[in-house]
């Protein structure tokens, strides 16, 4: 049942430059087959939208798996879906003149170069572990985005980068070529997901179906499009604990 | 538990019996054989609150080589080592009892008798409050660290 409260939108910030028209276009998609009042507002990095969502400022959020744990566990969001086929995968990569060919040639001090993209960082930590480093022997340099990674990798600030698989592939070729992949991950359950704050608890059906149904509606292909994903999948509850605990078993 | 086949078992083959927690005797037979871990895989297992495996993903099917029917509804012991020494695996009911997590470096025993090490993370599944079962997450160890513990498994093995 539609209602004269104003919700708040939000997407995780790793979602790629040329996406945020297609978020307007989903929000503007949303409002008209729900007919609730929801603003998209974005932030720059984490830290702004985690600082924005304790403040109870957020409703409903495309949210980064490293931070479903804090939204479900601690403030009781409620996991409604998933996008279809796209699981957070990690790509480890070096300079292509490096002589690393595979992670275990890595060596203490090595210089890490990577984004602010918590999940990807967490499984690219994890992926070094074969070559016994650490945070204890390694350095890390923090870019904007995976654009501004691939480039000052090639001029040799770091020795290897932690890349979403996703943006990894979307480089252009030029850049790939001079790019040398390591190691890439396979774990297939660790996705980004919509949820929604229990201030909208009495709408969670209503955003459900309508993002499970977004394939048949007149516009939803186009919507989908705009965002790069496929569709969405419906996401229990267990579904979402399940990948809490997963990623809880790889924060250490 | 039902022994090892040695029938499953491909190369010379060691005999040994283990005595499993809650579960008696268990005869299974080993061959030198190490499979290394795939690469960016995690082997990723559920169990009940006793141990009994209910959910194994492909990554854990393929490396212990057993189907995964096999493998649901056994103890996760079926994968005990006989080199892996009872005191590798302390703390680890305590530790998840008190809502902790537990980590440690296990080699596994694989169907046909070959092994592979692993370094395997264990929580708890708290719901509604209550401890419903474990989740289990191994991946892939340092080749330095792998050696330390072969090192020290034979010195706590030899001292049972």
């Amino acid at each position: 049942m539609p209602n004269n409260r104003k919700y708040n939108l939000t997407v995780s910030p790793d979602f790629k430059p040329d996406r945020i028209a297609g978020w307007y276009i989903f929000n503007t998609w949303l409002q008209k087959k729900t007919g609730l009042d929801i603003h998209l507002e974005l932030y720059d990095n984490f830290e702004e939208q985690r600082s924005a969502i304790r403040n109870q400022q957020i409703d409903l959020i495309y949210a980064n798996p490293f931070d479903t744990a804090m939204l479900v566990r601690e403030l009781d969001f409620k996991a409604l879906v998933k996008p279809a086929d796209k699981a957070d995968e990690a790509v480890i990569v070096c300079c292509e003149d490096n002589p690393a060919n595979c992670i275990e040639d890595l060596r203490e001090g090595c210089r890490i170069i990577a984004t602010d993209d918590p999940d990807i960082n967490m499984i690219g930590m994890r992926m070094i572990e074969p070559a016994d480093l650490d945070d204890s022997n390694t350095t890390t340099t923090q870019v904007a985005n995976y654009v501004v990674l691939a480039k000052r990798l090639i001029s040799g600030d770091a020795d290897i980068g932690f890349f979403l698989k996703e943006a990894y592939d979307d480089l252009t070729n030029i850049t790939k070529r001079r790019l040398k992949v390591l190691v890439t991950s396979q774990i297939s359950v660790i996705y980004h997901s919509v949820l929604a704050a229990p201030s909208l608890a009495d709408q969670y059906e209503s955003l459900s179906q309508a993002l499970l149904n977004i394939n048949t509606d007149a516009k939803g292909p186009g919507v989908l499009d705009a965002l790069g994903i496929k569709g969405f999948e419906a996401m229990s509850e267990e579904d979402a604990e399940f990948m809490i605990d997963l990623m809880e078993t790889l924060r250490d | 538990m039902d022994d090892m086949n040695p029938a499953d078992i491909q190369g010379d083959m060691q005999e040994h019996t283990l005595n499993l927690y809650e579960c008696g005797p268990r005869k299974v037979y080993t061959v030198d054989r190490e499979i290394p871990f795939p690469e960016g895989k995690l082997i990723v297992s559920l169990t009940d609150t006793k141990g009994i495996i209910t959910h194994a993903n492909r990554a854990f099917v393929e490396m212990s080589g057993y189907e995964e029917d096999e493998l649901i509804g056994q103890e996760h012991s079926i994968l005990r080592h006989p080199d892996m020494p009872a005191a590798a695996f302390k703390g680890l009911w305590d530790d998840l009892a008190a809502g902790k997590k537990w980590h440690g470096y296990v080699k596994n025993l694989r169907k046909d008798g070959a092994y592979y090490w692993v370094y395997a993370t264990v929580v708890a599944n708290v719901r509604q409050g209550k401890v419903v079962g474990y989740t289990s997450v191994r991946r892939k160890p340092s080749r330095k660290k792998i050696n330390e513990c072969i090192t020290l498994y034979k010195e706590l093995k030899d001292a049972e």
